[in-house]
């Protein structure tokens, strides 16, 4: 059966054009990256992850990246250094996500960005019915130890990129393994956006 | 060594120290600041076959006080090399598909040309009549002994402290001659307080009457003076933890009724190793060595990153969090400058309470990261393995 991770990284990858380089922020184990290097036959392929055990699991997939803090790891980058600057499911936990996507979007061509949706319908019944704080399949964490430190909605992101002048290419909305088109700021667990400046 | 499954894997076996002698003639052998040596010697290592291609050789440079005995047994010796924990069939550097060299440095006092090698001019020891030297001229000397060895182009240099700047000057001025480098607890250049340590250290050479002006090969040698810089240098190597959870505040057994006698552990320990380092080490080496790696500027002067730009060296960058000699600020710096050069580069700084021992220590990370950072650069290609 396919997960919400395979149809997350399915997504990610048509995003990508073949030969293009890729600077990924949060880049965990680097599954998503060794995929793309392998399908897209990325000429330039580069992770940031600040957990060490993560990064012999890159380094075991062959990858090159940069143990350190993605808060702080992009000003020595020129602009416009890669195509595309991924930032999938870290954007909520860096300290500040505005930054980070303002470098990031200096630093790459185009950015992708993917988070979970704190609007999801049971999310909103949680806090507004129950009084607690949600848990979801995408939010998966107890108040008190949850890497997550932004709680955004899909309508809070587009309403931000409108307000910053970010254009949106493309986005997608996923409740477990199936996009979502109708609704989904109450439907969608995930979001995925291509956006630039 | 031992595997995370317990299973002892069989090291490299006995091995035997090499000597190459070059510059025998009237044109010498250039140093960097125009002096001469002729002729040099390096004594050096190898563990594992060239192959056909002459692709698979890896050079691997030691620190202050090491030698080019990095791994395996000698004849008459208990332990074995000082990294052979890392050099070995199976190990990081797997001597079953490469082939590993490791050379002893230019004014070392291991077999190698030092100040305490004969001058052919005078019939005695140089002394302190032994030309200064740099990281330059000992990665000069190293080029003339893979030439002998039929190396064309290196598929990686590797070391550690000053071998890993070592790494950096062959990084920063011969990138045409190696695929990949892996700089570890390093910098490319010293700051102000490393200096002050090892200035530290010569001071305690020089300031032992025995040291003579470097003249005490037909006598007795500085050792006290000796002893003491090795002192300073390992309490630079430990950390305040390490060092804790070594001796503790714990006084030691044989305590002598003397005010000023070695009464906690960590007095003695440093009193054994400092004993134990003159027997083994030339103290006028010490002095040369250590302002070798003081003058040392990986970048000479330059801005790094332009130096690097336009190399196609892959680099495997390693610093330890424990480390204040070397700090990982430090090698933070060299990954910047990679970054901004455009090389394809991977940084880990390995959680590890032993400072700056560290990279000696921690060899199970290490090869981790060595083992398929090599196998990428030997193979060119994406190792297909799925962890999950």
């Amino acid at each position: 059966m396919i997960s919400s991770k395979d149809i997350e990284y399915n997504l990610i990858s048509t995003l990508v054009k073949t030969g293009a380089s890729v600077l990924d922020l949060g880049c965990g184990s680097g599954d998503l990256l060794a995929r793309l290097k392998r399908e897209k036959n990325i000429n330039k392929a580069q992770g940031i992850e600040i957990d060490e055990l993560a990064i012999y699991k890159c380094v075991e997939k062959g990858l090159s990246v940069f143990h350190g803090d993605i808060d702080t790891g992009l000003a020595e980058y020129e602009d416009k250094s890669f195509d595309y600057v991924i930032l999938n499911q870290s954007f909520q936990q860096v300290k500040k996500p505005d930054q980070v996507l303002e470098e990031a979007l200096r630093v790459g061509r185009e950015v992708i960005v993917g988070f979970p949706n704190f609007a999801y319908f049971t999310a909103r019944y949680h806090l507004a019915l129950c009084g607690r704080a949600p848990i979801t399949r995408s939010l998966p964490y107890e108040w008190y130890d949850t890497p997550n430190i932004h709680f955004l909605s899909i309508a809070d992101f587009i309403y931000y990129c409108r307000h910053r002048k970010i254009k949106i290419i493309k986005s997608y909305y996923i409740n477990k393994n199936k996009q979502i088109k109708i609704f989904p700021n109450l439907r969608a667990l995930v979001g995925i956006f291509l956006i630039t400046k | 060594m031992k595997t995370k499954t317990g299973i002892e894997k069989a090291g490299i076996g006995r091995v035997e120290t090499q000597y190459y002698t070059f510059a025998s003639g009237s044109r010498g052998f250039t140093l960097e600041n125009g002096e001469k040596l002729s002729p040099v010697t390096l004594a050096y290592e190898t563990y594992g076959k060239l192959n056909t291609e002459k692709s698979n050789a890896i050079l691997i440079l030691h620190a202050l006080t090491g030698d080019a005995h990095v791994a395996g047994f000698h004849d008459e010796d208990k332990d074995p090399g000082w990294w052979d924990d890392m050099v070995g069939p199976g190990r990081a550097f797997d001597t079953d598909k490469y082939f590993v060299v490791c050379s002893n440095v230019l004014g070392g006092c291991t077999g190698s040309i030092g100040p305490s090698s004969i001058n052919p001019a005078t019939g005695r020891p140089y002394g302190a009549d032994f030309p200064m030297i740099s990281i330059g001229d000992m990665v000069n000397a190293q080029i003339q002994l893979i030439d002998h060895l039929g190396i064309n182009s290196l598929l990686s240099v590797a070391g550690g402290s000053m071998g890993g700047m070592q790494v950096l000057e062959w990084m920063f001025s011969h990138s045409d001659r190696i695929r990949s480098a892996i700089p570890v607890s390093t910098t490319m250049r010293h700051s102000p307080q490393q200096i002050a340590f090892n200035e530290v250290g010569r001071q305690a050479i020089m300031a032992d009457p025995k040291w003579n002006e470097g003249n005490y090969y037909e006598k007795s040698a500085p050792s006290r003076g000796l002893a003491v810089a090795r002192m300073i240098g390992h309490i630079t190597y430990m950390s305040d933890k390490s060092m804790t959870e070594k001796f503790g505040r714990r006084l030691k057994d044989d305590k002598k009724p003397f005010k000023f006698t070695a009464d906690f552990e960590v007095e003695g320990y440093l009193h054994y190793r400092g004993k134990r380092f003159v027997g083994r080490f030339d103290a006028n080496s010490y002095l040369y060595i250590t302002k070798a790696i003081d003058y040392f500027d990986a970048s000479k002067g330059k801005k790094p990153q332009q130096v690097l730009s336009g190399s196609n060296t892959k680099v495997l960058v390693i610093a330890f969090k424990s480390d204040w000699l070397y700090p990982a600020y430090q090698t933070q710096e060299i990954v910047r400058a990679c970054k901004l050069a455009g090389l394809d580069t991977t940084y880990c700084e390995i959680a590890s309470d032993y400072g700056h021992d560290a990279f000696l220590l921690e060899t199970e990370e290490e090869t981790h990261l060595i083992k398929y950072f090599l196998e990428r650069v030997y193979n060119g290609k994406v190792t297909e393995k799925h962890s999950d």
